[in-house]
């Protein structure tokens, strides 16, 4: 059962509390762009075995979204930030760099 | 390759059973191969036995990081149905479960198979129209299948609950020749066949790289050494993503665990398959007796083949509803699998951006009962570099062109 610290609440929950909302930092590709980055954006993933950044959302709570830095592999998490950012927090990152030298995800690293 | 025969049972048995030989080699891998698979899962093995027996093509290597349908092949709960809504669907699964009939006779190889019949309940009335409208469908798709009472089912299934207080069973879609078979059997039959073509079967060895020059794959890295190779067929599962990654494409994949258990063996009591959608938990009895369950997919991705327990927990408190019988027994065995999931849960059998390799993947939550529709089909993408009339409307490009095979919708949860 994964637990996360939701950022807003502050609280502790677990799996039966959130929604997964899959892959974050999606850039959002619309009316105008290439039929390339349309396609990427809707469907192509990261979907990596390792470590990965993604959406979940507090259903039963505050109601709120908010990021996780996750490992598939090993379940561990290195922590959770609110969604209203760009890239992850310095202080992830360096969490993960820790564990895991030489991690790259996108264009994070 | 010696026969499997009575007469070779009643052979062995007056000599102390010295005759059998290996069901199949384990060679060292050569340089050269025409075709690389990668995965001997059942998908990857069919394949490579249906290029060899359809297209001759025989110089074939298949490897495998772990062992010989140890992954997906292994964990799956072993149903067989075509039921399907949409006609690509209908038409690969429906070829899948009509191979199923002969494969026994066809690799000389027991898979159990037994045609005990599948249902999906509708317990609710959105299900009700669903289901009716699929078996219009597999009429017009010549599948045979049709919409039961609640009274048949509970005929078809003396211990189903069918006035649950808070889903009563309102009917149920049928599937008579659909069933299960002995997924181990099916990959080690798979295997003995492809061996005894000359084929290598290489357990043990972890693709690490793929080599391309031009646009085009020439060959693997891999823990045993560089192979070369004419064309790559990666037949992964889970793993998809990883491999496309060394490929250089990215797909429309997402890995997820699916989850799966099986209660202490007990006295036959159950000889049909059911499923309940509504509920999410599917459930059947194996020949030793034990009720094999399976449960819905986790939302996240996971490559860690073990899933959420609160999944698990919902199937079964579905099923103690669905089932009474089984509220006292206890569970043996609980494992996951390692899915991939495609945005409209339907496969892809596909060219792909890197000329001379070919894709199967996408299976989700439905492989077992394709597999050797899904090998017929890859067969041929491979040895003519185009997909033929089963594989032609599963290309990965159907994502970029809206045309969707949208089972996701049709089938409810996990199919």
């Amino acid at each position: 059962m994964l637990i996360f610290e939701c950022p807003y609440c502050g609280v502790l929950t677990d799996e039966t509390d959130l929604a997964a909302g899959g892959e974050a930092h999606l850039k959002r590709f619309g009316p105008g762009s290439s039929d390339d980055e349309f396609e990427s954006y809707l469907f192509n993933r990261e979907n990596p075995k390792g470590i990965h950044f993604e959406r979940w959302r507090h259903v039963n709570g505050c109601g709120k979204w908010f990021n996780v830095a996750r490992c598939t592999v090993s379940m561990e998490v290195f922590g959770t930030y609110p969604a209203q950012t760009l890239e992850p927090p310095a202080e992830i990152k360096d969490k993960i760099s820790e564990k895991k030298p030489g991690w790259k995800w996108k264009e994070f690293s | 390759m010696k026969k499997y025969s009575a007469f070779a049972v009643a052979r062995e048995a007056l000599r102390d059973h010295i005759g059998w030989e290996r069901a199949w080699q384990s060679p060292e891998p050569r340089s050269k191969y025409d075709v690389i698979i990668i995965g001997a899962g059942g998908h990857g093995l069919a394949t490579a036995y249906y290029l060899g027996k359809n297209y001759g093509i025989k110089n074939v290597a298949i490897l495998e990081k772990g062992w010989l349908g140890g992954g997906n092949t292994g964990r799956n709960t072993t149903i067989i149905r075509s039921n399907y809504l949409q006609d690509p669907s209908a038409a690969i699964y429906e070829k899948a479960r009509s191979l199923y009939e002969n494969l026994s006779q066809d690799l000389n190889y027991n898979i159990m198979f037994s045609p005990r019949g599948v249902m999906m309940l509708a317990q609710t009335q959105h299900e009700i129209r669903g289901y009716k409208r699929t078996a219009h469908a597999n009429a017009l798709q010549g599948v045979s299948t049709e919409f039961i009472s609640p009274q048949k089912v509970k005929k078809l299934c003396p211990i189903i609950n069918i006035e649950g207080p808070r889903y009563p069973v309102l009917g149920a879609l049928w599937q008579p020749r659909g069933g299960t078979a002995r997924h181990d059997a099916v990959a080690w039959g798979y295997a003995r066949a492809c061996s005894d073509m000359g084929m290598h079967i290489i357990q043990q060895c972890e693709v690490t790289g793929v080599n391309t020059m031009n646009g085009k794959a020439v060959g693997v890295e891999t823990t045993k050494g560089t192979i070369v190779c004419e064309k790559i067929g990666i037949v992964v599962a889970g793993h998809s993503g990883v491999l496309a990654d060394m490929a250089g494409f990215r797909l429309p994949i997402e890995s997820v665990a699916l989850q799966a258990l099986v209660s202490e063996p007990i006295k036959p009591c159950m000889d049909v398959v059911v499923m309940a959608n509504t509920v999410h938990g599917y459930m059947s009895q194996s020949d030793k007796g034990e009720m094999v369950i399976g449960g819905g997919a986790d939302g996240y991705n996971n490559y860690s083949q073990r899933g959420s327990f609160h999944h698990v927990e919902e199937t079964v408190r579905a099923l103690v509803e669905t089932f009474p019988i089984i509220s006292r027994l206890k569970m043996l065995r609980w494992w996951g699998g390692i899915v991939d999931m495609t945005g409209d849960r339907s496969p892809i059998i596909s060219k792909t951006p890197v000329k001379n390799i070919f894709m199967n993947c996408g299976w989700g939550t439905g492989g077992f009962k394709a597999i050797p529709g899904s090998g017929w089909a890859m067969a041929e993408l491979i040895a003519k570099g185009e997909p033929g009339p089963l594989a032609e409307d599963f290309r990965v490009t159907r994502f970029r062109e809206g045309q969707f095979i949208d089972e996701s919708v049709a089938a409810g949860v996990a199919h």
